[in-house]
């Protein structure tokens, strides 16, 4: 293989991913006058960020002006069980309201206020109306936002490009290897900072609400390249998902449903999620029926259970269907055909009155919704520091679900695209940095540019070997069986045994055919972040000897306070396999600590963080 | 459930192809795509088709089966007869890559082509309003997923293959959400007129048919965008308002970029 002749592109800033995070990314590196480029592994405007529903999360205070950054990083902080980085929380909610601005002033048309302004809608763990929509379609109206502004900020757009590795030279990234879906062809892209918005690895488990691009290609390839990953052990459940047919298992019913009325029942027909409000959220949560239907009109009632937080409302429908009062298939009711007129329905869920329609021959406007728990999101993912979003290895950064540190144990629904958002300008204006702060340009040898490809040319010439589909249907089970919304330490040993196993097997895949648009190929080498990723959640998973937001154990269950001091941190050891460590947490500015911790009375009447700066 | 069905499905790239049978056994509520990636993940590996959220969000899995265009994800199995035969090819009105897989570059191309979005000055309190009945019918073009069966349905561009002289139904529906749009003050009129081609689109209603959003492509986006280049370029009554008010709109298009 001659280095020389493989199509070769040099760019300041590489940004993997077009999504809303590398989108973003890349609009701020070229504005900074970063020669900037993006590579994606779908069209672009076809990624993850396309199908988020809900809303984005920013305090704007345009439903109700009680709302502002302090309330939004206190929920934040308390949806994420304290384990969230505090500066991220704290840039996230300050930020967040005018980068959703500057999304209208790019043309973002969300839905209005009666007095013109954009409309927010309540969402699951945020106390105000928060969520700035555009009724249940608003991760479109995000992507093609960017896109529509992106084009013309001269950046090199690199459609059906899956990068397959990162470059170094020395410790500081050089580039990255891609091949073109559309020829099989390879390209080398030598650049001076990579930033990484690759989002999560939902399918590594059988039932999920993501699509065939989230395989982790992100943490593995970072993870590869000697950067730390942090959090990992917290996978999102959704706790709505779809249950039947079999044939859309998993896709992803908002908690816009919950948000504008939708209520949760058993087999036996009663509203169950009273029987689950964990402590913590009691005195903010009503805890009768009547009380429930009084909100939101009635200023001083409390928010109905079935808008706690997800961890809570995914153990709870998981634990009725155990307790044998489940659906038909297997998860419980959500009705809001008994709580809200059918032509509000179809005007504020449109897409979920048509997906069910189409989908599942159900009119919901009519009759409730079988659902159950979906893996859904990453909380963990590549660490970064928080202002810059740099990882340890110098050039290379993260953004986006695939960076970890705003989320902590659980995400608060609609906090992924306002994180989208916030952080993937933080990144593109922290790569400008860096790479100005340079003064010579990196340049990788050749041996990890053929030690790459070499690799995915293998899965082409093997003479034989086994199906790549199959081998990740059996990391799905694997993952779904041990791995799931409960855990326990037996459990995730055998699960760490049998991916081991796996990745053994995953060293003779074969894919049949040329290289032009094989998705058997393509597989084949998603494979490998698959495992990757699943290794490293099961490492983990394993260590943390607790119960805390979206991870179970229950061999250990319940918060430990010592538990509380420490995020994982994992990395690769010199035998390839994951180490993993218990990293203890900066403690916060006094101002973050005192209105995390605030009761809600005290942090409104301004007896608790009047102090607190505004700026960032 | 434990039944079986036949599917004839095009493999092949640029350089010829033919269709090709496979048996799929069947699941409840399974649609298209579900089959097309059964057979992908058994019996044919390298089987070529683009999809995502197999939701409908995506527009990704856009093809013509059994002759008509739509999204594989949203086309239910059962829709058909129990015994119907199905198949499927890759949208005819752009090149073939391979399989199901089309090279719908030319659509990039032309939404870069499209003078973006420019806003106006905020009101006095610095905040800009727009109010709910303003926006709805530029809320139903943006919910335009990008599937392009407008596209490859439109005779304009299928059959007379003037993608030369007419940008499609799609962006279309784009340039009347820029146009409609409360906040904007770009003035495309022009082009749309000499450059995006308008006057192409005699208004046979195909691609409102097929969208799957819904989206009145022809009634709302693109007759009012003509009525505006009317209004704009023949209409003796507005010319006499421009004379006495003094309002000077362009006739005279701008140079675009021409990338076909
Ligand atoms: C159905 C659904 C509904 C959701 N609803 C909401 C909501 O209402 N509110 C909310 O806040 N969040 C929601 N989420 C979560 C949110 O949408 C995602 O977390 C977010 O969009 C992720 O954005 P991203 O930019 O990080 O990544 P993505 O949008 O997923 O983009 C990842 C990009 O990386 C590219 N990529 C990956 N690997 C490679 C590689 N090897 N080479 C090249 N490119 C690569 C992909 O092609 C893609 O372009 C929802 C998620 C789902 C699945
Ligand atoms: S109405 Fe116009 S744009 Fe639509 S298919 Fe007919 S000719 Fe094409
Ligand atoms: S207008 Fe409709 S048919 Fe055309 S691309 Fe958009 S969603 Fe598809
Ligand atoms: S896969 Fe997204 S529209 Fe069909």
């Amino acid at each position: 293989m001659n280095v020389s002749e493989i199509q070769t592109f040099e760019h300041d800033v590489l940004v993997i991913g077009a999504g809303g995070a590398g989108l973003c990314a890349a609009i701020e590196a070229s504005a900074q006058g970063m020669d900037t480029a993006v590579v994606c592994k779908s069209l672009l405007g076809k990624a993850h960020t396309v199908m988020a529903e809900g809303g984005m999360a920013a305090a704007m205070g345009n439903v109700d002006a009680r709302d502002n950054w302090k309330i939004h990083f206190r929920d934040t902080m308390r949806g994420g069980k304290f384990l969230n980085q505090w500066r991220m929380a704290e840039l996230h909610a300050k930020l967040a309201p005018e980068r959703v601005r500057e999304l209208e002033r790019w043309g973002a048309v969300f839905d209005r206020t009666k007095d013109g302004l954009i409309a927010q809608r309540n969402f699951g763990g945020h106390r105000y109306p928060r969520l700035a929509h555009v009724g249940d379609r608003t991760g479109l109206e995000l992507i093609r936002t960017l896109q529509d502004h992106g084009v013309h900020q001269g950046i090199t757009f690199h459609m059906e490009c899956t990068a397959l590795g990162l470059l170094k030279d020395g410790d500081r990234i050089a580039g990255a290897c891609a091949y073109w879906r559309e020829t099989g062809r390879f390209v080398i892209f030598r650049a001076k900072a990579v930033i990484l918005a690759t989002g999560g690895a939902g399918k590594a488990w059988r039932i999920t609400s993501n699509s065939w691009e989230y395989t982790g290609d992100g943490f593995a390839m970072a993870y590869d390249a000697g950067a730390e990953l942090m959090d990992m052990e917290f996978t999102q459940f959704h706790p709505t998902g779809m249950v039947w047919p079999p044939s859309v298992r998993g896709t992803l019913v908002t908690e816009g449903v919950r948000g504008e009325g939708g209520i949760l029942k058993n087999s036996e027909g009663e509203r169950f999620m009273f029987r689950y409000i964990p402590e913590r959220f009691a005195p903010e949560t009503a805890d009768t029926i009547e009380e429930a239907d009084r909100w939101p009109d009635d200023p001083n009632a409390r928010r109905p259970p079935e808008l706690l937080t997800r961890d809570v409302v995914a153990r709870a429908i998981l634990a009725e269907v155990k307790a044998g009062r489940g659906s038909p298939h297997g998860g419980a009711f959500l009705d809001i055909a008994s709580r809200r007129p059918a032509d509000y329905i179809k005007r504020k869920l449109p897409s979920m009155y048509h997906q069910f329609k189409e989908l599942a021959e159900l009119d919901i406007t009519k009759e409730p919704m079988e659902v159950g728990p979906t893996m859904h999101y990453f909380m963990g993912g590549i660490r970064v520091d928080p202002d810059t979003e740099m990882t340890n290895v110098p050039g290379l950064f993260a953004c986006g679900e695939c960076a970890a540190g705003l989320h902590g144990a659980n995400r608060l629904g609609g906090n992924s695209l306002s994180d989208l958002i916030v952080f993937g300008k933080l990144a593109g204006t922290g790569a400008a940095e860096y790479v100005r702060s340079l003064s010579s340009s990196p340049k990788a040898d050749d041996e990890q540019i053929t030690a790459i490809f070499r690799a995915a040319t293998d899965i082409l010439n093997r003479e034989s070997g086994e199906n790549p589909y199959l081998l990740h249907e059996e990391l799905q089970d694997t993952m779904q069986e041990l791995v799931g919304i409960v855990r326990t330490g037996e459990q995730l040993s055998e699960a760490i045994e049998r991916i081991g196993v796996l990745k053994k097997r995953a060293q003779n895949l074969k894919a049949h055919g040329t290289s032009q648009y094989n998705p058997g190929w393509h597989e084949a080498i998603s494979v490998h972040s698959l495992l990757t990723a699943a290794d490293i959640v099961a490492h983990a998973a394993l260590v943390r000897e607790e119960s805390r937001g979206a991870h179970t154990r229950l061999d250990f269950e319940g918060e430990r306070e010592e538990w509380g001091k420490v995020n994982l941190v994992v990395r690769k050891g010199a035998d390839g396999r994951p180490v993993v460590e218990k990293v203890e947490r900066t403690p916060p500015p006094r101002y973050l600590e005192e209105i995390a911790y605030a009761k809600i009375e005290e942090l409104e009447s301004g007896k608790v963080g009047a102090d607190a700066p505004d700026g960032v | 459930m434990g039944s079986e069905r036949t599917f004839h499905i095009w493999r092949g790239d640029a350089s010829g192809g033919e269709f090709k049978t496979y048996r799929v056994p069947v699941d409840q509520g399974m649609v298209v795509l579900d089959a097309i990636l059964r057979v992908q993940a058994t019996q044919a590996n390298d089987l070529g088709v683009r999809w995502n959220c197999k939701a409908g969000k995506c527009g990704s899995c856009s093809m013509e089966i059994n002759g008509k265009p739509r999204l594989a994800c949203m086309t239910r199995l059962n829709t058909f007869g129990p015994d119907t035969e199905i198949t499927v090819q890759p949208l005819k009105t752009f090149p073939l890559i391979k399989d199901l897989v089309t090279d719908v570059s030319w659509n990039y191309r032309q939404n870069e082509r499209i003078p973006p979005f420019k806003i106006g000055e905020p009101g006095p309190d610095g905040q800009y309003r727009m109010y709910q009945e303003d926006v709805d019918r530029v809320q139903e073009f943006r919910k335009c997923i990008e599937c392009f069966l407008c596209q490859d349905v439109c005779h304009v561009l299928r059959d007379r293959d003037r993608k030369d002289a007419f940008v499609g139904p799609r962006f279309m529906a784009r340039l009347a959400s820029l146009e409609m749009h409360p906040l904007d003050v770009e003035d495309r009129i022009p082009e749309i007129k000499a450059i995006f081609g308008s006057g192409m689109c005699n208004i046979t209603r195909c691609c409102t048919e097929v969208c799957p959003e819904h989206i009145q492509i022809t009634d709302n986006a693109i007759i009012p965008l003509k009525e505006r280049v009317v209004d704009r370029y023949y209409d003796p009554l507005q010319r006499l308002v421009r004379a006495i008010t003094g309002r000077k709109l362009r006739t005279r298009p701008r140079k675009l970029p021409m990338k076909s």
